[in-house]
């Protein structure tokens, strides 16, 4: 591009031009209090639900336990069990076959079967089996309830006390009612994660630029002296610091209420985080050229992208068990690498070697997506 | 600055822009002199916008050459977006922003310095009458007043041509009167005004109205000149004796 002006005054009247243009978007994002309110609102009022509120639904968990052995050991076993915050024993005495129908009828969510001659077997051979029933028709509860059961079971046999070989080892079998293969519970932060940096990064950029074309300032703006490129960098800068106060949010909100530590290396993580958003802003902004109303961009983001990251990205449904056609559309969804890559580092542990692929893929597709923005940009100019 | 050799402001020969087989503007030669207030009219779809967009720098010409404060605009358009200021037909003010803001922000992307910025802000607030105003949101100001400030927005930065796409849309004949005062004044600085507008009383305030139908240029004269060649003693006659052969309905 030819110009006529003296080299070395562009430089720092670009950035003052930058300087101007951010303070004018951050009071537009400060002054839309609804606006504020879905942003800052949404990521904390998600990670409480998905975590707090659901895993709290474990506390008094009627549960029905049938004694077939009635010695002092299984009596031990209840009393342990009913003393927890987390289950209430109901003590009338159902007889087997009547499980079922306290199942169906929702009554119960979880039976506890003790054989008969519990105490002898395990003092015996120092070890012994209980059946655990769950309802799966609930993961989530169910594999709570499991995984409590599970604790409180095995606290007991550690600190039993009989004569005998010692310690003594109790096996719970499990069996998952109506939903035998149970597929593993999401875990929901690195979902949550995924979908809130989708929300603000493509969505929200998405809307503000096209905002701009239907009000008419778009015009304003393209016969300043501004570079169109700078236009919209500028606009996407405040959602960039955004996103990031809300990732950390996230974070902090997981490790503190929820007690999901982060295994991996922090830096990492913010680091593929930092690449993710910038997939997500390429991919907001590609939305704005090519659309002329919010309502259009707000439509392209939830049905593009939206939509496929809570269906593909594995959060929600396990990708395993889709059809062939939409585990090859799934590769395609940004929030697919960007959530497998949270849950390595943060809740396996995983370190770079464990995700270069995933970090490739989401570094190829930033670069695509932001050619086709500076090749789009140029049709619009031109 | 040198301007080649021109006096012009603006210079257009053969101006032409296709979309696909339609030609949008087809082959305009006009030139418009140093501090003129230049009126552009036609009919919706006529191609008004899309001329000025050319002269603007937003649009590249299918054919012909023009010239805007001495550029190119077809390699030029960085200077000439540096000479001129632009208003469009839409709103182009933020309505959630302050007075104070909306021309601090507008000033900054035109790369002025603070010191200037400052002073010349309370200037115009003072001249404007929007003391009381200048820390309210532009949202819940009176239409006329937000049209006055977006022009003097436009030519803040010290522009050679301000470009106004229909300015004054939806207000009444007062106000309309009261914001060509300021037009006056800016052009009494040597500014010079490229005006589109569909409002006959405002041709009749420019030096020289231009009437494109069908993307040429029908007529070109004072306001005077033209009423005596259409033998009429008003534009609105004028404008209906040309725009009543156009092919291209106001669809």
């Amino acid at each position: 591009m030819k110009t006529h002006t003296p080299q070395g005054r562009r430089g720092p009247a670009q950035a003052g031009q930058l300087l101007s243009f951010v303070r004018k978007e951050f009071y537009h994002v400060l002054r839309d209090r609804k606006t504020l309110l879905i942003l800052f609102g949404m990521p904390v009022v998600q990670v409480l639900l998905f975590g707090f509120v659901l895993s709290n639904e474990v506390k008094d968990t009627r549960i029905v336990v049938v004694d077939q052995a009635k010695d002092e050991a299984s009596r031990q076993l209840i009393d342990k069990i009913d003393a927890s915050r987390y289950f209430t024993v109901v003590r009338d005495q159902v007889p087997p076959s009547r499980i079922t129908d306290a199942f169906r009828s929702g009554d119960i969510k979880a039976a506890l079967v003790i054989p008969s001659g519990f105490e002898r077997k395990l003092v015996r051979e120092g070890s012994n089996t209980v059946q655990i029933l769950t309802d799966a028709t609930d993961i989530n509860l169910s594999n709570t309830i499991e995984s409590y059961l599970r604790a409180i079971i095995s606290d007991y046999a550690r600190e039993a006390r009989f004569t005998g070989p010692m310690p003594y080892a109790i096996v719970p079998e499990m069996r998952m009612l109506y939903n035998p293969e149970l597929r593993g519970a999401p875990n929901f932060v690195p979902g949550v994660m995924a979908m809130v940096l989708m929300l603000v990064c493509v969505m929200m950029t998405a809307v503000a630029i096209v905002k701009e074309k239907e009000l008419g300032t778009m015009e304003v703006l393209l016969v300043s002296p501004m570079k169109p490129a700078l236009v919209i960098l500028a606009k996407a800068i405040p959602y960039l610091l955004l996103s990031v106060i809300n990732l950390l949010a996230i974070l902090a909100l997981s490790v503190t209420v929820l007690d999901l530590p982060i295994r991996g290396s922090l830096p990492l993580l913010l680091g593929e985080s930092t690449l993710f958003i910038t997939t997500c802003l390429t991919l907001g902004i590609l939305i704005s050229i090519v659309t002329e109303s919010q309502q259009a961009a707000m439509f392209a983001s939830l049905i593009g992208m939206l939509l496929p990251t809570v269906i593909l990205s594995g959060f929600m449904f396990p990708i395993e068990d889709m059809p062939v056609a939409l585990q090859v559309l799934a590769n395609v969804v940004p929030s697919k690498w960007y959530y497998t890559i949270v849950k390595d580092v943060m809740i396996k542990g995983a370190g770079f070697s464990a995700i270069w692929r995933e970090t490739a893929v989401l570094l190829g597709m930033t670069l695509f997506l932001f050619v086709l923005c500076l090749r789009k940009f140029k049709i619009r100019l031109a | 600055m040198s301007t080649t050799g021109t006096t012009y402001a603006i210079q257009a020969e053969g101006l032409t822009k296709r979309f696909g087989a339609f030609i949008a503007v087809n082959a305009i030669s006009f030139q418009v002199g140093q501090g003129e207030i230049f009126g552009f009219l036609g009919a919706n779809g006529a191609g008004k916008t899309t001329a000025m967009r050319m002269l603007c720098g937003l649009s590249r010409p299918s054919a012909g050459q023009a010239r805007v404060a001495g550029f190119d605009v077809r390699t030029q358009t960085e200077d000439i977006k540096r000479n001129i200021g632009y208003m469009s037909q839409k709103f182009s003010l933020y309505e959630d922003l302050t007075v104070t803001e909306n021309i601090d922000f507008f000033a900054g992307i035109y790369g002025l310095p603070k010191e200037r910025i400052r002073r010349q802000r309370d200037e115009l607030i003072g001249k404007l009458g929007l003391g009381k105003e200048a820390d309210k949101l532009v949202g819940g100001l009176p239409l006329g007043w937000k049209q006055k400030l977006a022009f003097s927005v436009a030519v803040f930065h010290g522009p050679r041509i301000v470009f106004l796409d229909e300015p004054t849309g939806g207000v009444d004949p007062v106000t309309r009167r009261q914001f060509w005062d300021l037009i006056y004044e800016a052009t009494g600085q040597g500014i010079t005004v490229f005006v589109t507008t569909h409002y006959l009383d405002e041709a009749e305030y420019c030096d020289r109205v231009s009437i494109m139908v069908d993307g040429r240029i029908a007529a070109l004269d004072t306001p005077a000149a033209l009423k005596e060649q259409f033998s009429t003693d008003s534009m609105d006659a004028v404008f209906y004796q040309l725009a009543r052969g156009a092919r291209r309905g106001d669809a």
